[in-house]
């Protein structure tokens, strides 16, 4: 891999510090972890002068409970995460989300607002650059047409966070820093249908913190599919939150990762509350999943199989949901 | 630009002037020396490049020197003592868990954080914490039994 170009690393000690630098230098970029941006960095996908280090911004990694709600800064790694004993017991799907990213020795590193932000992803794209060279390169960086939808003005890179989805599921929000102060905004609009420009985020915003609200009786899970059980970013990821009254559905909350350019939050699914969780439930989910995603060919694994394969996910997941709920 | 860079390596402390971009695995081998940490993929995506950083496993392909400012930092290098190889080293040896020997620096200390985490780790939970380091010579039984023997603590001659 190529060497990293030269750029500068400021180590500020406070969120308000490193957005004051944000604004003061417009070319730079945030580091959390580096997991994501310093592989990019060094194939040439991503480039910059300065880097802005979150390491010493300790308020980032801090988790707090009040109420029912979890307030977890950007800056927690994805090891304490899913080792969090609130996490596990009252937001699963979010636990096991972490649980999912890359392997160990990444997640000891990795943060949340780094999987959140992650760079959208393409198998033209995460390539070397004669790779990308040879093949003219694509719309994403240097080309001028997207490869997997040759005749689209816009790029389908995927997104492939896998902590976004479960934080869909789970109705989470997030907090924006700015020179103007904090701005929160549910999850969902943090994310732009555009495999370029996948974040609604300020040019001089930091993601800062998320807060999930921590529901009673709400039971909730991740299933991922990919090439190999660890390091792989998700070929298909589903997240379900769901609640139960006796034998009807009480709510049942949906999102997909790894099969557009943002994380997709499953609309139509309101109807089925008070509904049993019977074949013509499994086929609502079915047929709201397949609606809301878009696989394209950013993986080297099909799209009718992704394209399938999504729904499957789903549907195991919320049958495995409505016995645990059953047995709380 | 290189600026001074302050950290414990190995149990030293070390102040020395280091390049913003320089990445943990350049300072390790190319500043002092430190070769048995290995440049693997160079992309995590293989875990050879497996140190630990206050006792956690990272990846120093993966981590820009100047973020592990102020922190303590250990490689392979650090496990033996006084020319004795460490516990999990020996294991390795006796176990048959090196065959090449690419991987296995990156094997050992991504073992030695789980054992020092969990002295008695169960068979899933070895796979669990080496799911990021791969063996290109795919000896990963032998690997698994070298982690459990050093857990076990069965006698392994010196």
């Amino acid at each position: 891999m190529a060497a990293l170009s030269e750029f500068r690393v400021l180590r500020p000690a406070s969120a308000v510090d490193a957005v004051r630098l944000r604004g003061e230098h417009p070319a730079s970029r945030f580091i959390a972890g580096g997991t994501d941006l310093v592989p990019n960095l060094r194939r040439g996908l991503v480039s910059t002068d300065i880097v802005i280090d979150l390491g010493n911004v300790g308020e980032m990694r801090e988790v707090q409970r009040s109420g029912d709600t979890l307030r977890l800064g950007a800056g927690v790694t994805l090891a304490t995460l899913a080792a969090d004993p609130t996490v596990r017991a009252s937001l699963p799907a979010l636990a096991q989300a972490a649980l999912c990213v890359a392997g160990p020795t990444h997640r000891t590193a990795a943060t949340l607002g780094g999987n959140l932000c992650l760079e959208t992803r393409c198998q033209y794209f995460n390539q070397s650059e004669s790779w990308r060279q040879g093949n003219n390169y694509c719309m994403k960086l240097a080309g001028d047409t997207c490869r997997v939808a040759p005749k689209s003005s816009r790029c389908y890179a995927a997104f492939s966070g896998d902590v976004a989805p479960a934080l869909l599921a789970l109705g989470a929000e997030v907090e924006l820093l700015g020179p103007q102060g904090i701005r929160r905004l549910p999850l969902a609009e943090l994310y732009v249908d555009d495999g370029m420009r996948w974040l609604a985020l300020g040019a001089d915003e930091l993601l800062f913190a998320v807060t999930v609200p921590l529901v009673a009786g709400r039971v909730s899970g991740y299933e991922k599919l990919r090439m190999r059980g660890a390091i792989d970013f998700p070929l298909a990821g589903v997240a379900a939150a769901l609640t139960r009254d006796g034998e009807a559905i009480g709510e049942l909350r949906i999102a997909c990762t790894g099969v557009s350019s943002r994380p997709e939050f499953v609309g139509g699914l309101d109807a089925l509350a008070g509904q049993p969780l019977d074949a013509a439930a499994f086929a609502t989910i079915e047929r709201q999943i397949k609606r809301t995603i878009q696989p394209m060919e950013t993986t080297t694994v099909s799209v009718p199989y992704r394209r399938r394969a999504t729904p499957v996910l789903a549907k195991r997941l919320v049958g495995r949901l409505w016995d645990e709920a059953k047995r709380r | 630009m290189k600026t001074l860079l302050t950290l414990s390596v190995n149990g030293r402390p070390r102040e020395d002037a280091v390049a913003g971009n320089a990445l943990l695995i350049d300072y390790l081998r190319d500043t002092l020396g430190l070769t048995g940490t290995k440049q693997g993929c160079d992309g995590g995506e293989c875990g050879a490049c497996t140190v630990l950083v206050d006792g956690e496993p990272r990846l120093a392909c993966c981590t820009l020197a100047h973020s592990v400012a102020e922190r303590s930092i250990e490689t392979i290098e650090g496990l033996s003592h006084e020319g004795n190889l460490s516990r999990l080293q020996r294991a390795f040896h006796e176990h048959l868990g090196s065959q090449c020997g690419f991987c296995t620096p990156g094997m050992v200390m991504a073992a030695e954080a789980l054992l020092r985490r969990n002295p008695q780790p169960s068979r899933d939970e070895i796979r669990e914490a080496l799911a990021g380091n791969l063996c290109r010579c795919t000896g990963y039984v032998k690997i698994i039994e070298s982690v459990e023997a050093a857990a076990c603590g069965s006698e392994v001659p010196a």
